[in-house]
Formats: structure tokens, C-alpha cells, sequence
């Protein structure tokens, strides 16, 4: 079976396309602007519960990586005391927790409905099949929340 | 392939390689305490309950020293045994520093977790760490000020009737008194050495 020619090339460039887009995601480094993944707990939180606004902020799953984006940082912004992730953290206050380690904790949160929460550490993106995977479950993540 | 597909693949690898070239590390300073810490600290939430030595336990008592604060009951199967192995440790490499740490353990089971029960369990590990105990109104304040979850359970040992799932990890308070690390469970005894000398730097 042979296309027409403006097919062809129209194949053909969608074809460069795609395989370009996999090459970049695979050989480009990740690059990180800090090493920590912040979640806060905005102003107001508390009181909105309270009025009965279902309002989930830490994700079930948090994704690091180790040396590069490798501190969890919880930050409460509300006017009262609030269990965020694994601890209680005060008004204004922050809580910085790093890993060192690649693996999979554990830690118990109130905040969800399970009563736990998943912090997944992956190892340093250096080989291009990571950072593929990395690039693509970012994107899956952008599109499902979108 | 078209000489306007070839082209366009060209241009896709010049720029990739181009991005390769021009990319650069992450930045950003590496972290000084290897658990979580509280910015800012806050005071440690002060308690008074039954020490396993005999005495009222205050927290306050420990001013000057860094106290290991550890939430958990002595027929607890899994979490506190292996913690209290942790710190054990922690304490055999500290040396002579360890005398300036205190571990205090608050039950989290006080039904069963007499002071004496307190005493004899926390003896096996090191006999100078304390027990605390308490009534359960007086307990689950405690709790509630640090953010501690502790929840009867069913046993699947029947002779133990239950069992209390509670917060796992540990909190580390310098010697102001001041709440300034958690560490969570499972942190090697090196790491839980390297944040103690960290608070008792002077």
C-alpha cells in the first residue's frame, strides 16, 4: 500500500516528532530548581473543613528523588495547629523532612482516609530509561489532575 | 523519508542536544539534620506523670539535656522493640556524650504499663531510660499536644486481648526544651547519633 506524498511526509514528521520528544525525555537531565517538594496547608483550611468543604491537600503518593529532589517539606499556613502527613505542625511553622535512602515509607496521616501516607524515593534520574519514567509519570499526573 | 521529515528530525536532535548540553545540577543546600525538623521550634508541650523509677517524671527536669521522647507500650510487638534497639545503639556510639540524653517513654497503654511493667521492659534495653505512665485522660493530653495517634486494636495474639497502633516515630527535644526533630521509624542508629550530637553541640 503506498500514501499519497503530503501523507507521507505528514507521517513521517509526526514519526521525527515523537521519537525526538522520547530522545529529549530520556537524555536530558531532570533539573530541579531545589531540592524540596513543598506542600502547605493554606490560610482559612481549617475553617472551611469546618463548614464542611472536603479539602485533601498532601496526595496519597509522594514521588522524591534521592540527591535531587530528596526533602519533603510541610508548611502550615493556617491559624491553628494542624496534623499534616506524618506530624502536628504549629501556625506559621514548617516541617523539613529529608531521605537519604531510595525506597518506599510508610507513614501514618491522619489527613487521609487510609490513615497513611506514601513517600516513594526513587534512585538519582542518571540513566535514560529513569528519567523517561520520571518525565512520564509527571506528565500522566499533569493530565489526570488537569 | 522525505527530505522535509529528514529535516525535521535533524532539527529535533540538534535540539536535544543542545538542552543536554545546557542543562545543569540541582541546587540547593544539603540538609543539616538527617530526620525532620520543626522550623521554627517550639517549646516541647510540658507533662507531669508517674515515672518508672518511683518519682513524678517532669519533663522540665531534663532541662540541659536532650531529651528522646517515645510514644509506645511494652507488649507491643513490632514498633517499639525495634526503635528501642535503635536507640540503644544510638547510645553505645554516643559513648560518654549519652550520659547528656535522656530517653522517656510515655505509654500509650497505661492499663497495663504499670511502672514497675515500665521499669523492668526499658531495663532490657538500657537501665537508664525511663518510663512514664499515667491516668488516660491525663495520657491522651499528652498525646494530643505532640500529635500523637494511638488507637486500640484486636490482637491476633489471643493472649494479649489487644493491641494499641500508635505514632511510630520519635521526637528529639535539645536542651532548651525546645521540640526540634522527628525521627522517623527506622532511622539507623548512625543517623539518630549524628542529629543527637548535632542538639548537643553547645
Amino acid at each position: 500500500m503506498t500514501f499519497p506524498r503530503p501523507l507521507r511526509t505528514l507521517l513521517g514528521a509526526s514519526a521525527a516528532v515523537v521519537l525526538g520528544g522520547v530522545l529529549w525525555a530520556a537524555f536530558t537531565p531532570v533539573v530541579f530548581d531545589s531540592h524540596e517538594e513543598l506542600f502547605e496547608i493554606p490560610k482559612g483550611t481549617w475553617a472551611r473543613r469546618r463548614a464542611g468543604a472536603k479539602i485533601e491537600i498532601l496526595p496519597q503518593e509522594i514521588r522524591l528523588v534521592v540527591d535531587m529532589r530528596n526533602i519533603l517539606v510541610l508548611r502550615n499556613l493556617d491559624d491553628v495547629p494542624q496534623i499534616f502527613g506524618p506530624t502536628l505542625i504549629m501556625p506559621g511553622q514548617s516541617f523539613r523532612l529529608p531521605f537519604e535512602k531510595a525506597a518506599e515509607y510508610q507513614f501514618e496521616c491522619s489527613a487521609h482516609l487510609s490513615g497513611q501516607m506514601t513517600v516513594v524515593v526513587d534512585e538519582p534520574l542518571t540513566s535514560p530509561w529513569a528519567r523517561l519514567r520520571w518525565r512520564a509519570r509527571r506528565a500522566a499526573k499533569k493530565v489526570l489532575h488537569a | 523519508m522525505s527530505r522535509l521529515s529528514t529535516r525535521a528530525l535533524v532539527a529535533v536532535l540538534l535540539l536535544v542536544a543542545g538542552v543536554s548540553h545546557g542543562s545543569r545540577a540541582a541546587s540547593g543546600a544539603p540538609p543539616k539534620f538527617k530526620s525532620g525538623v520543626f522550623d521554627p521550634p517550639r517549646a516541647a508541650p510540658a507533662f507531669e506523670l508517674a515515672g518508672s523509677n518511683g518519682s513524678p517524671l517532669k519533663l522540665t527536669q531534663f532541662l540541659g539535656k536532650v531529651v528522646i521522647l517515645q510514644f509506645g507500650f511494652t507488649y507491643c510487638p513490632k514498633i517499639c522493640p525495634v526503635t528501642l534497639t535503635n536507640v540503644t545503639q544510638a547510645f553505645e556510639l554516643l559513648g560518654k556524650e549519652s550520659a547528656d540524653v535522656q530517653l522517656i517513654f510515655v505509654t500509650v497503654d497505661p492499663a497495663r504499663d504499670t511502672p514497675e511493667r515500665l521499669r523492668e521492659y526499658l531495663s532490657f534495653f538500657n537501665p537508664n531510660f525511663l518510663g512514664a505512665t499515667g491516668p488516660e485522660e491525663k495520657l491522651q493530653a499528652v498525646n494530643d499536644e505532640y500529635g500523637v495517634v494511638a488507637t486500640k486494636a484486636s490482637s491476633p495474639d489471643k493472649q494479649l486481648r489487644y493491641e494499641v497502633h500508635h505514632t511510630s516515630s520519635i521526637y528529639l527535644i535539645d536542651r532548651a526544651g525546645m521540640l526540634r526533630v522527628m525521627v522517623p521509624f527506622g532511622k539507623e542508629p548512625k543517623a539518630i547519633v549524628h542529629d543527637l550530637k548535632l542538639l548537643l553541640e553547645k
